[in-house]
C-alpha cells in the first residue's frame, strides 16, 4: 500500500460539520481493509480532536498520513492555547461553554479519549499562539 | 439478536433502518464523549440525544443501533445524516434503563 496524505479544514463552531474529517477518513480506511479495531481507534481519536478544534480553537487544520503500518494524525490550531495541559488532560475537566454542553459535549473526555485510543500521543500548546496534537495509531 | 429482531419487540419503533446489524451489547449514556470512548462496537446505544452529533458518534464508534429513549426528539438533519451514514435508529417511550434491560433480556445478555 502506498502512503496516503490527506488534509482537512475544521470550521469554527460548526457542530453539524464537525466529524466530517473523521467520517471521510474512516470510509477510506475501510476501503483499504484495515481492521475494525484500528479504524475505531483512529475514528475516536480524530473525532475528539475535530470537536476540540470546533469548540475551543476557532477551527483548525488536520493532516493525516496513512502508511502500511500506522496512521499518523496532526491537528493544528491558532486558538487561545491551553494554560495547563496536565489539567486539561484530566478526565472530567472541561472548559466547554453551556451551549456546547447542551449538545452533549463538554464531558471532559476529549483529550483523555484521544490519549486512550491513540498508540502515540503528543500535545504542545502555547497560550496566545495555539495547540498542536499529533497521534499515531498502529494498524 | 439483530436490529431486525429488536423491531419485533413491542416497545421499539423504526426511525432509520440501515444495514442489519448484530447486537452483542447494550450501553447507556448521554454525554457524547463518554459514549464515544466507551460505547461497545455492535452495541445498542440507549440515549436521549437525537442530534447530528449523536449520529456522528454512533457511526464512528460503530454501534449497531441508536435507541432513542423516552420519545426524545430525533432532529430532521440527524435523521438524514443517519440515513446517509448507514446508522440504525429506533425510538421508544421507555427510559434508558428499561430499554436497555428489555434489549439485554431479548438478546440473552441477562436472565429475564
Amino acid at each position: 500500500m502506498a502512503d496516503i496524505h490527506l488534509e482537512y479544514v475544521v470550521p469554527e463552531d460548526d457542530f453539524t460539520r464537525a466529524g466530517e474529517a473523521s467520517a471521510d477518513l474512516k470510509a477510506r480506511l475501510k476501503k483499504l481493509g484495515l481492521s475494525s479495531e484500528a479504524i475505531r481507534k483512529v475514528s475516536i481519536s480524530l473525532y475528539e480532536g475535530e470537536i476540540n478544534l470546533a469548540i475551543h480553537a476557532k477551527g483548525g487544520r488536520i493532516s493525516v498520513d496513512v502508511a502500511p503500518d500506522n496512521v499518523h494524525m496532526c491537528l493544528r490550531d491558532d486558538g487561545p492555547g491551553i494554560p495547563d495541559v496536565a489539567l486539561a488532560m484530566r478526565e472530567g475537566y472541561s472548559t466547554a461553554p453551556d451551549e456546547v454542553r447542551s449538545l452533549g459535549f463538554g464531558a471532559g473526555m476529549g483529550l483523555p479519549n484521544m490519549k486512550k485510543y491513540a498508540d502515540e500521543f503528543e500535545i504542545e500548546s502555547t497560550v496566545g499562539v495555539g495547540t498542536t496534537v499529533c497521534m499515531r495509531v498502529f494498524v | 439478536m439483530t436490529t431486525t429482531d429488536l423491531l419485533k419487540l413491542e416497545a421499539f419503533l423504526p426511525a432509520v433502518t440501515a444495514e442489519e446489524r448484530a447486537i452483542t451489547d447494550v450501553y447507556c449514556a448521554d454525554l457524547l464523549s463518554w459514549a464515544m470512548g466507551n460505547a461497545p462496537e455492535d452495541g445498542a446505544w440507549c440515549t436521549v440525544m437525537g442530534n447530528v452529533n449523536a449520529v456522528a458518534v454512533a457511526a464512528l464508534a460503530d454501534v449497531a443501533v441508536i435507541v432513542l429513549c423516552e420519545n426524545a426528539e430525533l432532529a430532521e438533519d440527524a435523521k438524514q445524516k443517519a440515513a446517509g451514514q448507514g446508522v440504525n435508529i429506533v425510538t421508544t417511550a421507555l427510559p434508558a434503563f428499561k430499554a436497555a434491560l428489555a434489549i439485554a433480556q431479548a438478546a440473552g445478555l441477562v436472565k429475564p
